[in-house]
């Protein structure tokens, strides 16, 4: 009698069903998230070739010519200008016609010559993040790749030429693999947050949300029980986004993908509790719409997904304390970007399951009222 | 545990106010186990409401309640395993097959597997659902619905069940049927807490009460309100006039000293008149006014009589208190 969870299995049962019948709905809600990667990280990807480049070269050699071929070549930089002294090559950048700017030092030439090493400078227009990041790869690739070729012709010296990137107006840049793992933080919230959010607040417009307040199913069978189906949706779709940022985007995972698994557990559990808490408030499915957007918008905004939380105004810094997609991304490009393990993250996880647990509590006391206030 | 002269509803002093508005006030009555309760109110009287304090939805402002012998703020989850609630939009999901429907209830209510398939055949058997059990719920008739909401409030096996407004909206076939399942459940010791508007509904009730904007103004069996002073005052009589020409005969009547006042029904007319009034000479008075009079009969006053009649009465107490 005294089972805080009586009617879960019952209420798992009947989502269960609700979902088979309306497999419809599911699948676009599904399949939207896919496409909006899609969307998304095409137009990430379609600004990060071809950037506009400004060349000084101070040299004027064969080796420093080469150099610029390989830049060419890599369809990454599109050299579209070139000048004669530091002035211009600074003004190219500042006025916005050029992203990016290579500096090929006087003596580049003699350097590799005489077997010392030589720098190339590149500044960077950082206001771009996805842009300056992607930058940043390809010359220092380039400048890795030429460095190799010309140590294994000649094994005397190491790391003949060196890149030195420099970021102008925007100190932290990240690069667009950055954008996937953080995108799949946002994305999820669709299949999570709104489909609960939903779930319940159709049950409170066809009134069998009242029908169920007078049996003896508890809140938090109740919650449970609708929160459970949507848990494995969450999951289903976590696998299909990252099938499609790894194979499809091809944004390598360096961390443990297991991993990455089950630590999004404690993420899917805290968005879907959030969309719990949001139907007990919610009276129509477009309130319950309204709601969900306004806990999205701090989630794109305030989670490090755009902007590096460490340069928000204080307030705003610590407001992304609040934000659970701030932990996930920082354990999705944890494991997908830098390698991360347990040890760097369980914290996270923790803070996020914590955090699941009290919306869902407060969601089931307010249940508990709503029964007596439906 | 509760004994067996203990009613299955008793309601005291009923309140629940929503701000200043008193939507529920000083209402108590008692409902005996078996008994069919109709309790009858126009629209916004308070009929959901009190259901909805009786069945542990909404908290009382005042008063005190005890269901199935529980009391209702104190121990709703008891009471809530002692009844069944059909809301007012018989709300079934109406995704879910009927027999989805049954099973999920039968499981909110911890039914094990076997008694739950022996409760479903019942219920299926009972409210003839057999030949729709693979249909889903959106696909029935209003009255189906209607079935296979009470089918899903009864699976546990409840002492008492709340009806709100069963058979609004409902066709008149599916209405009668619908009764006639009620005596049925009645006869094997279920009581059912019925609200309607239709007349002929409450009187097939065992046990009536009228609530007024929140006021109870009535409550006993349909034959004791007929009795009531107010409704038959002494030295009155209730009789029915037939007559082909109603409209006219009604103008006329009115006109008549002794008639105290007459409603149209149909193809006849109910007057309330003096009793020491011959019947014989009212015949001839509206013959002397071209009117032929079928025929003239004592009445017993219908349930509607007995509400219009209470009705005004408390209106009328309440425009002198209010003086
Ligand atoms: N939750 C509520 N908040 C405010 N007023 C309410 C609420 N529920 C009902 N009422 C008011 O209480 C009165 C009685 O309503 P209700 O019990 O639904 O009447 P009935 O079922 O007899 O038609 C109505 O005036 C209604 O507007
Ligand atoms: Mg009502």
């Amino acid at each position: 009698m005294n089972n805080v969870f009586r009617g879960f299995s019952a209420v798992f049962y009947k989502e269960s069903l609700h979902i088979r019948r309306d497999f419809s709905t599911l699948f676009f809600s599904l399949i939207i998230p896919i496409l909006q990667m899609f969307l998304l990280g095409y137009a990430i990807d379609t600004n990060i070739r071809q950037i506009n480049t400004v060349v000084y070269n101070a040299d004027g050699h064969r080796e420093s010519r080469e150099l610029l071929d390989r830049l060419t070549n890599s369809d990454t930089f599109h050299l579209i200008r070139y000048v004669n002294n530091d002035r211009d090559l600074n003004d190219a950048i500042i006025s916005g016609k050029c992203r990016v700017g290579v500096k090929i030092p006087v003596d580049y030439s003699d350097r590799l010559l005489h077997q010392t090493g030589a720098q190339v400078l590149v500044l960077i227009d950082g206001s771009d993040s996805s842009v300056a990041g992607q930058a940043i790869n390809v010359t220092t690739a380039i400048g890795l790749d030429e460095s190799l070729r010309r140590v294994l012709a000649n094994s005397d010296a190491a790391f003949p030429v060196e890149m030195r990137p420099k970021i102008l107006f925007n100190p932290d840049s990240r690069s667009p693999n950055f954008f996937l793992p953080g995108l799949v933080a946002v994305l999820l919230l669709n299949v999570t947050t709104f489909l609960t959010a939903f779930s319940i607040v159709r049950e409170k417009e066809r009134g069998t949300l009242e029908q169920l307040f007078v049996t003896p199913v508890r809140p938090m069978g109740l919650l449970l029980g609708k929160l459970l189906p949507y848990l494995v949706i969450g999951f289903f779709e976590l696998s299909m986004l990252l099938v499609a940022m790894r194979f499809l985007f091809d944004v390598p995972i360096h961390g443990n993908v297991l991993l990455l698994a089950f630590l999004s557990l404690p993420y899917l559990f805290v968005s879907l509790s959030l969309g719990i808490l949001i139907s007990s408030k919610a009276t129509s499915q477009a309130h319950a719409m309204q709601l969900a957007f306004l806990t999205i918008l701090p989630s794109i905004f305030f989670s490090g997904y755009i902007f590096p939380r460490e340069t928000m105004p204080k307030f705003f810094y610590y407001l992304s304390y609040l934000v659970p997609a701030a932990y996930y991304i920082n354990i999705t490009r944890g494991i997908i970007l830098r390698g991360a393990g347990w040890v760097h993250l369980w914290s996270d996880a923790l803070i996020l399951f914590l955090m699941g647990a009290a919306l869902l509590i407060i969601a089931a006391r307010r249940f508990h009222n709503k029964i007596i206030m439906a | 545990m509760t004994s067996s002269t203990q009613p299955s509803i008793s309601a005291q002093h009923l309140v629940r106010r929503f701000g200043n508005f008193a939507a529920v006030n000083d209402v108590s009555f008692r409902v005996e186990k078996g008994e069919i309760f109709g309790f009858l109110g126009p629209n916004g009287s308070g009929k959901t409401t009190v259901i909805k304090m009786l069945t542990g939805l909404l908290p009382l402002s005042g008063g005190h309640a005890e269901v199935e012998g529980f009391d209702v703020s104190k121990d709703a989850e008891a009471v809530r395993e002692n009844i069944g609630y059909m809301s007012q939009n018989f709300s079934l999901y109406t995704d879910l097959t009927v027999s989805e429907n049954l099973t999920f209830y039968g499981r909110i209510y911890g039914l094990s597997n076997d008694h739950l398939r022996k409760r479903m055949d019942e219920i299926i058997q009972l409210n003839g659902l057999g030949p729709y059990i693979h249909r889903l719920a959106s696909q029935l008739s209003g009255g189906w619905k209607q079935r296979l909401a009470l089918g899903c409030a009864m699976l546990h096996e409840p002492k008492l069940v709340f009806l709100d407004e069963p058979t609004a909206g409902i066709d008149p076939v599916a209405r009668r049927q619908l009764w006639d399942l009620l005596f049925d459940l009645s006869g094997h010791g279920i009581t059912f807490f019925v609200t309607t508007h239709y007349m002929d509904e409450a009187e097939r009730c065992s046990h009536v009460a009228y609530i007024y904007f929140g006021k109870l103004i009535a409550d006993g069996t349909p034959d004791s309100l007929r009795e009531l002073p107010d409704v038959q005052p002494a030295g009155t009589l209730r009789i029915e006039i037939t007559t082909p020409q109603v409209t006219r005969a009604l103008r006329l009547a009115r006109e008549i000293p002794g008639v105290r006042n007459a409603t149209i029904y149909g193809q006849s007319i109910h007057a309330l008149v003096d009793d020491h009034y011959d019947l014989n000479g009212l015949r001839e008075e509206l013959l002397k006014r071209n009117i032929v009079v079928a025929e003239i009969r004592p009445l017993a006053p219908s349930l509607e009589d007995v509400f219009v009649e209470l009705t005004s009465k408390h209106q009328a107490q309440q425009e002198a208190s209010r003086e």
